[in-house]
């Protein structure tokens, strides 16, 4: 049995509601041990919500939450894991050293001040009041909170909202040694590109389900396929029974087909209609393939809610 | 279906030993005291003002034949001025922190449960302690005498005193969020001290209102000064049960609404 089977944390089938919003729909989560897992997904779609399960702050209406296979609401659960949250305000008088000290006591067997500090990068502000660090600072102290514990588990909402390149590349290296210590992280982020660069995987979620689940590379392989736009007399239907063409639509008099070899399609259809005009083949990026799942899954939701109205 | 193991839980040492679990404790109530000291801006105002209010009547206004007077507006002063830090250093920071979210990122860290409730109750005693002093000094000025065992029974009834005020505005903080919670406490407070006869004696007030009393936990706890300075006879049981009694509804009310709505 290798570690990565290790499972640290679970959500099966989770249902959250708020009087009518329902922030979690039948909501599964599987986090093992040594992994980073990105929740990706616009405002209001349920990643908030799905940590707070996590975290014991609230309970499903149904189904069940797991950390460390027991109750998140039961401390000995809790003191495996860091936890760095999008918006706490911290005690504004006291020191960056006071508030690791105080949080590190929590802990069974916590890092050292020094080590903390230094993991984080805030060795220079031990001294400083909480309230006169700026932003990016108080982001970073935050963060040196999240791991004095030794934790097993991380749990990051947004860390780098707030801070230049330069630190966030520091905490990136700092979250990329942590993982290969065997440490879970559950990041949530609104940087594709963050979800890129430490992810192991990504869960893409919108209305409180998953839509999305799989790797960085399964997520980048929905968008190694191109899109060719283009006016032509050529039919839907005959187009859609061409190999390797995925989907196709027609927008007005523009087609939209897409495709993973973009090359074959585009001589194909120059052979086929001479008269083809106004062509364009675009590649979708991260961000693009991620606003297109998301748009799907809407139209798709929209379309339920028309469907049964 | 994938096979998954849960982490065994003996494989890493979580046990946390009896002394950090009590050293966890220590750190959050050195925490609270030490911040509310560094801004005095919000601690001050709340100790100063009982203080005020007892020089003006109870030493500057005092009839000068009448010592009994400041010696019943000691007690009925102490009684007013230890309410505020339970009051407000409770109710204030629990509805600023709960807006803030710092109570969010407490309750998802492993801190001891009570911790936090414990670092501010500490604070809050210490705080009537200060006031009770202040005002104990004050009343030197109007040549109140009082044997040390009096001055060391009303320093134990406020501090012991303001517990059942710490209840009352936990349960409000838990009710409101942030800036709205010092004019609720205000509603509160005022017409509080007034109807169990802070300001005024009791009998100098409308029958009925005299009749009512006793539902307001700052009348018995004003019977148990009056009765530290010796102003008063007869048992005291009744008093200290019904503040326990309203210090149990409160914190239970209050913890039952923190651990549904946080």
């Amino acid at each position: 049995m290798s570690d990565s089977q290790h499972v640290v944390a679970t959500l099966k089938a989770s249902v959250k509601r708020y009087g009518k919003v329902v922030a979690l729909d039948g909501f599964d989560l599987v986090l093992r041990r040594g992994e980073l897992l990105a929740l990706l997904g616009p405002n209001g779609a349920g990643k908030t919500t799905a940590i707070a399960l996590l975290l014991g702050l609230i309970r499903t209406d149904s189904g069940s939450v797991e950390l460390f296979g027991q109750d998140p609401q039961r401390i000995e659960a809790r003191r495996r894991i860091g936890v760095m949250l999008q918006n706490a305000d911290l005690p504004p008088t006291l020191r960056v050293g006071e508030l690791l000290r105080l949080t590190a006591s929590y802990y069974p067997s916590p890092r050292s001040l020094a080590e903390s500090a230094d993991m984080a990068g805030v060795t220079d502000l031990l001294k400083r009041p909480y309230a006169k660090l700026s932003g990016g600072q108080q982001r970073r102290v935050q963060f040196a909170l999240a791991v004095c514990g030794r934790p097993q588990l991380l749990f990051l909402d947004e860390p780098t909202v707030g801070l230049d390149i330069e630190s966030r590349q520091k905490l990136w290296a700092a979250i990329r040694r942590l993982i290969a210590e065997g440490c879970s992280v559950l990041l949530t982020t609104h940087y594709l590109e963050e979800a890129e660069a430490l992810a192991d995987r990504v869960c893409v979620m919108t209305h409180g389900r998953m839509i999305h689940e799989g790797t960085v590379e399964a997520l980048r392989a929905r968008v190694a396929l191109k899109r060719i736009l283009c006016r032509t007399a050529l039919t839907l239907e005959t187009v859609a029974l061409w190999p390797s063409v995925g989907e196709v639509r027609r927008d007005g008099e523009r087609l939209h087909i897409t495709t993973a070899e973009a090359e074959t399609i585009v001589r194909r259809l120059l052979d086929a209609d001479p008269q083809l005009q106004e062509l364009e083949v675009q590649r979708a990026g991260l961000a693009e393939a991620f606003t297109e799942l998301t748009r799907d899954a809407e139209q798709a939701s929209d379309q339920l809610q028309r469907e049964a109205a | 279906m994938e096979t998954v193991t849960n982490v065994n839980q003996s494989t890493v040492a979580i046990d946390m030993t009896p002394g950090r679990v009590f050293g966890a404790y220590l750190e959050e109530a050195r925490s609270e005291c030490l911040r509310y000291m560094r801004a005095p801006g919000f601690m001050l105002p709340i100790m100063l003002f009982p203080g005020m209010f007892y020089l003006v009547f109870g030493v500057l206004m005092a009839q000068p034949g009448a010592p009994d007077a400041a010696r019943f507006l000691l007690a009925s002063y102490s009684v007013f001025g230890v309410m505020s830090p339970g009051l407000f250093g409770f109710g204030v920071s629990l509805a600023i922190e709960r807006d803030g979210g710092l109570l969010t990122f407490k309750r998802a860290l492993p801190m001891p449960p009570g911790a936090y409730l414990l670092g501010k109750m500490l604070m809050a005693m210490l705080a009537a302690g200060v006031v009770v002093v202040l005002l104990l000094a004050l009343s030197q000025l109007a040549h109140v005498s009082l044997s040390p065992t009096q001055v060391g029974a009303l320093l134990i009834t406020g501090m012991l005193g303001v517990l059942p005020f710490c209840a009352m505005g936990m349960f409000v903080g838990t009710l409101i969020k942030g800036q709205g919670a010092p004019g609720m406490l205000n509603l509160i407070y005022l017409p509080m001290s007034f109807l169990s006869g802070l300001w005024f004696p009791l009998p100098m007030l409308p029958k009925f209102l005299q009749q009512i009393a006793p539902i307001w936990p700052s009348y018995h706890l004003d019977m148990l000064a009056l009765a530290a300075v010796g102003m008063k006879q007869g048992p005291l049981l009744g008093h200290v049960l019904a503040l326990l009694g309203f210090t149990a509804a409160f914190l239970l009310l209050a913890a039952r609404r923190l651990r549904r709505n946080g």
